[in-house]
């Protein structure tokens, strides 16, 4: 009990912090919005031939976003939050206390969480309201399967990279340039038949970013008519989530590197 | 002989081909205000931070509320204090939410209003800690520092950065810790805030404690007074003082019988018709103590 009440605490400094920062509070919220908006001017008018099927391009971006909301919200903000508390002499503080250190982290990460999920319904909620896209029904044991694979391999890989990122000056860049490019070759910000080279799409399909946006792409499609769990997928998802993990236990460290 | 709450022997720290702590003994009573001092480099923060557990060590033992601090035990960390030489603290929350978190992680935590008190925080409790003057976020440290209530308290370095007037409210700060009944262990680079504040002070030195005991006692071990003054140019000075030249110009001798010696220095400036300009005769501080034991070879005896 004393574990719980101590991770709430946490939890409860950690969103008190949030709101007390309205602007980054307010792009971190508008963020996801903005690129489905934005995407669906450019592309969403055309419809997509995924397979033998044929979807709106709002369909498509929907499914597209939340993938994007779930690598921001557990890979690089963790990341970057990780990198600017062990630089700022936060995680030192913390290991000189009597709270346990994966107290901490627990706290960060279920704050990193319960944003994810607010940010994914309000994805959801807007492609509903305005672009016409089914909320998920059947497949939606799969979507929070997908979900919750997802977010253990990219919170994983997150704290993995920040053990790579030698100080906070040089978090952004990092962290940016290795998950960027992933974006935009994995099927998230370009439709699949936009003439992407068959050999960009083997490349990419060596990460996770791919993997993670076909699985949600087959949880939010209208003609699904099976469960829509895709095993290959989350087995690579949850297999980039180990090695991040290792990489974690191996590397990270609670001191500054200054 | 009063309760040791740190006990270290033979405690040494090596990285690589480096020794950075070569076997030090230290022990420190409950209660007492102990100062570290050195130069850059000595194995000060070494030191400490194997006491806080924040390093290991390569040998010796180390004794700290009976705990060994190297196994990182919860029922350790509640019992002291630690107040790092940076900040690190969440710039959103205000003064007093920052205090009750910290609060919260320990099982007798002092009251908040009390915290507050003992640093001077009152007026600030619902500021912004991003909004606090640098003063006053080095307060907010100490006051987390101090949020479990705990008996032993380490400060790395409280005063660094703080301006004169801010410095003697942190100095009263720390008197009031005393009153409180904490044992301090305080690492400064300003020798007059050990003299201020210390009980005991140790000076290291390239890894070695060279020297131990009460301010007072440490300026009492070397000679008891210092003489200082300017000549001309290439005058020859007198034999048997121990003359040797010091900072900007001045020469100094120290001396344990000032009454003897300036006789013999006067007599000689009169009979060779010198002025000695910006004489003085001063006790020594506990800076001109540090120095020496500090840099031993610095300024050639002149005669």
């Amino acid at each position: 009990m004393k574990a719980a009440r101590l991770v709430l605490l946490q939890i409860k400094y950690q969103e008190r912090a949030f709101r007390r920062n309205p602007a980054a509070a307010f792009f971190t919220i508008a963020f996801p919005l903005i690129f489905l908006v934005i995407l669906n001017v450019i592309f969403g008018g055309n419809d997509l031939n995924l397979g033998d099927r044929v979807i709106s391009g709002a369909t498509f971006y929907i499914p597209a976003i939340a993938a994007l909301t779930i690598v921001n919200s557990c890979y690089t903000s963790i990341a970057m939050s990780w990198v600017f508390d062990r630089d700022g002499g936060v995680l030192k503080r913390v290991r000189g206390s009597p709270l346990p250190p994966w107290a901490f982290l627990f706290g960060r990460i279920a704050h990193a969480m319960i944003l994810m999920l607010a940010l994914l319904v309000l994805v959801v909620l807007f492609g509903w309201l305005f672009y016409d896209v089914d909320v998920p029904g059947q497949t939606m044991p799969a979507v929070l399967v997908t979900l919750a694979v997802g977010a253990f391999a990219f919170c994983a890989m997150g704290f993995a990279i920040a053990a790579m990122v030698p100080n906070a000056d040089a978090a952004p860049a990092v962290v940016n340039a290795s998950i960027l490019p992933l974006l935009f070759i994995s099927d998230v910000f370009i439709p699949p038949d936009a003439g992407t080279p068959a050999w960009v799409e083997h490349v990419s399909s060596v990460f996770p970013v791919r993997h993670l946006s076909e699985a949600l792409q087959t949880g939010f499609n209208p003609f699904e008519t099976g469960a829509g769990f895709e095993p290959v997928h989350l087995g690579v998802i949850a297999a980039w989530g180990v090695v991040g993990l290792l990489v974690t236990l191996r590397f990270s460290s609670w001191e500054p590197r200054v | 002989m009063a309760e040791a709450v740190i006990e270290v022997r033979g405690l040494r720290k090596r990285y690589g081909d480096l020794d950075a702590v070569r076997g030090i003994d230290l022990r420190i009573e409950r209660g007492e205000v102990f100062a570290l001092l050195g130069p850059n480099g000595a194995g000060k923060t070494t030191t400490v931070e194997i006491l806080e557990g924040h390093r290991s060590r390569s040998a010796g033992e180390v004794n700290v509320l009976g705990f060994d601090p190297g196994r990182n035990e919860v029922a350790l960390k509640e019992r002291m204090g630690i107040v790092l030489q940076h900040t690190g603290l969440e710039p959103y929350l205000t003064v007093s939410e920052t205090v009750d978190m910290f609060r919260g992680f320990y099982p007798r935590p002092l009251p908040l209003d009390e915290v507050l008190e003992v640093v001077g925080l009152e007026e600030q409790r619902d500021q912004r800690v991003r909004r606090l003057s640098g003063g006053q976020q080095r307060r907010l440290d100490v006051a987390v520092g101090l949020a479990g209530d705990p008996e032993l308290l380490f400060l790395d370095e409280p005063t660094t950065g703080f301006d004169p007037t801010a410095r003697r409210g942190a100095w009263a700060m720390i008197r009031s810790l005393r009153e409180l009944g904490k044992t301090v262990l305080l690492t400064t680079h300003y020798l007059d805030e050990a003299q201020a504040l210390a009980d005991r002070v140790a000076i290291m030195v390239r890894g070695e404690i060279v020297a131990e005991d009460t301010p007072a006692g440490l300026v009492a071990a070397d000679a008891d007074a210092v003489i200082r003054f300017r000549a001309p140019q290439g005058a020859a000075l007198p034999d048997g003082l121990g003359l040797r030249e010091a900072d900007e110009g001045l020469i100094e001798a120290r001396t344990i019988d000032p009454t003897r010696d300036l006789n013999t220095l006067t007599s000689w400036a009169l009979g060779e018709g010198i002025e000695l300009e910006d004489l003085t005769v001063s006790r020594l501080s506990l800076e001109d103590v540090f120095l020496r034991l500090t840099d031993e070879g610095d300024g050639e005896v002149v005669s």
